[in-house]
């Protein structure tokens, strides 16, 4: 499998007023046609790294890295115009909150449309049709009455399809997911979930899913990376995350609680220094 | 065994939004008792009409078998604890910790204060050092612990619980999960704790309800849910999706 995306040595800086802060440091994976589970807490990173790959680190931050390529591009070398270019278009990033990501002053709609005419040269009225077409794509039952509501007027579900659907109108080739589903209710979660699946696959995008949830993760991603503290700790295949190795991965695993499973107390992690170093 | 909370028939209307639909629960003395469903279940406002942060518009409730009325004395507020889901938003950010806990010293009229704040912090395991910081100087998980003392320094018997650890990253939701398992144990107090997620619910509690649109769906006990042995669709779905993603 050729790699879409290529990763190495990542480190995302941020200048404070004690110092630098590295918030992503030295983070290495590859990226194929497949569903990439990124894992951490908060903090961790993760977020930072989705960003950077995205192009959207906060301008005060430096990014080095020893590769960052998309399909064979590479992206701290391109201007900023041929960035923009790709961003939307090629490389498209969902997030976590459809409350905060929409434009509450635009018909949902029109910012699918938006986004379409941004990277293609259509007509308003095939856009239009396109959009709607995304909007059932993503199982919204009444396209037409949902395209002229703003975001204040919908559910966190549908809002959040809305925003996967207006992610996935220019085609892209990969998806950066970062927490889409947290701010959900878990039934909702799980259809949204679904779609996600059903149109990654049939579209044979690149996945890369930022969560918090291991177990999450582990069940949807094909494979996963676990990062603490600005680094990979480890990387493995979610079906073998039964095996894990390391301390970190393997304490996550434990200490949710879980149905049918009496622990009291519940173990704890203990964060030792080294796994940070 | 007594009944710590009896509520009966509640219902609490915003405006014209029916909020809770005519809820019926009984929590016994010492018990733990969880509230689960999604959002807009009206779960929250269970606990927020027994705290008066709600308003009722019919039904009673009854504390320590006390009917409540339309204010709350200061007798209540001594018995029946509250702790927010956001320790981000439930602490003054201008206050210190030794501030944030005299508060509800000074307004019940306790002498003792300095002994009490020294014990409240360190019965949730944070120790004197963090006397006199800021919320913003603490991480989510020592805000919790901080929400905590607040509502254990004045010994209520119920403490309620409103998502306390849904903020909270999971390695850092055991270690608040077990502090509150062990304090229950020790002071023997009656849990009411409202959570989304299954798990937490029948990890902390022996008996639940499960609520939806305003309503009870059922009432189960911990181990009818473990065992599956549900009667309503609703229950059944959220156990499922509490299982994770399953690939069609």
């Amino acid at each position: 499998m050729s790699a879409l995306l290529d990763v190495e040595d990542l480190r995302v800086t941020f200048p404070t007023r004690t110092g630098l802060i590295e918030a992503v440091r030295g983070v290495s994976f590859s990226l194929g046609r497949e569903r990439l589970g990124i894992v951490g807490e908060s903090g961790s990173g993760k977020s930072q790294t989705g960003r950077a790959i995205m192009g959207l680190t906060p301008p005060q931050a430096r990014i080095s890295a020893n590769k960052l390529t998309f399909d064979g591009i590479d992206l701290l070398g391109v201007s900023s115009r041929q960035r923009r270019a790709l961003r939307g278009n090629r490389i498209a990033m969902i997030l976590q909150d459809p409350k905060y990501s929409l434009d509450p002053v635009m018909s949902i709609g029109r910012q699918i449309v938006e986004t379409l005419r941004t990277h293609e040269t259509v007509t308003k009225a095939e856009a239009r049709e396109r959009a709607l077409a995304m909007l059932e794509a993503v199982q919204i039952r009444d396209p037409k009455r949902v395209f002229d509501l703003h975001p204040h007027e919908v559910s966190g579900g549908m809002g959040q399809r809305a925003m996967i659907a207006m992610m996935l109108i220019a085609g892209p080739e990969m998806l950066i997911a970062d927490e889409p589903t947290s701010a959900l209710d878990v039934t909702v979660q799980l259809d949204v979930l679904d779609i996600l699946d059903k149109l990654v696959s049939e579209r044979g995008m690149g996945l890369i899913f930022i969560s918090h949830d291991l177990r999450l993760v582990s069940s949807f991603c094909d494979r996963v990376v676990v990062m603490y503290a600005g680094k990979v700790v480890e990387q493995l295949k979610a079906s073998e995350l039964r095996h894990a190795q390391h301390p970190y991965t393997r304490g996550l695993l434990n200490c949710m609680p879980r149905i049918g499973f009496e622990r009291h107390p519940l173990p704890v992690l203990e964060r030792k220094p080294e796994w940070s170093a | 065994m007594t009944a710590a909370i009896v509520v009966e028939g509640l219902e609490v209307v915003f405006d014209r939004f029916r909020a809770l639909k005519g809820v019926s629960l009984e929590v016994r003395e010492g018990e733990s008792y969880g509230l689960v469903g999604e959002s807009g279940s009206g779960k929250s406002t269970l606990l927020r009409a027994i705290t008066g942060l709600a308003p009722v518009s019919s039904g009673t409730i009854t504390v320590n078998g006390k009917r409540l009325g339309k204010s709350r004395d200061r007798a209540f507020y001594r018995e029946v604890q509250m702790v927010f889901q956001d320790p981000y938003g439930s602490l003054h950010p201008r206050q210190t910790v030794d501030r944030l806990l005299q508060e509800p010293l000074a307004i019940h009229g306790f002498a003792d204060g300095e002994r009490r704040i020294e014990r409240a912090l360190d019965e949730v395991g944070l120790g004197k050092g963090f006397r006199f910081r800021y919320a913003h100087q603490l991480s989510g998980g020592q805000r919790q612990r901080v929400a905590i003392a607040r509502a254990l320094i004045l010994e209520p018997s119920i403490l309620l619980l409103d998502e306390p650890t849904s903020a909270l990253d999971a390695s850092v939701q055991a270690e608040v999960l077990n502090l509150l398992e062990e304090v229950r144990r020790r002071r023997k107090l009656t849990f009411l704790m409202v959570s989304h997620d299954l798990a937490i619910i029948t990890h902390m509690c022996e008996r639940l309800m499960v609520m939806q649109n305003g309503e009870a769906v059922e009432t189960l006990t911990a181990s009818q849910l473990i065992g599956h042995r549900v009667d309503a669709d609703y229950t059944r779905n959220l156990l499922r999706a509490s299982e994770g993603f399953v690939r069609a």
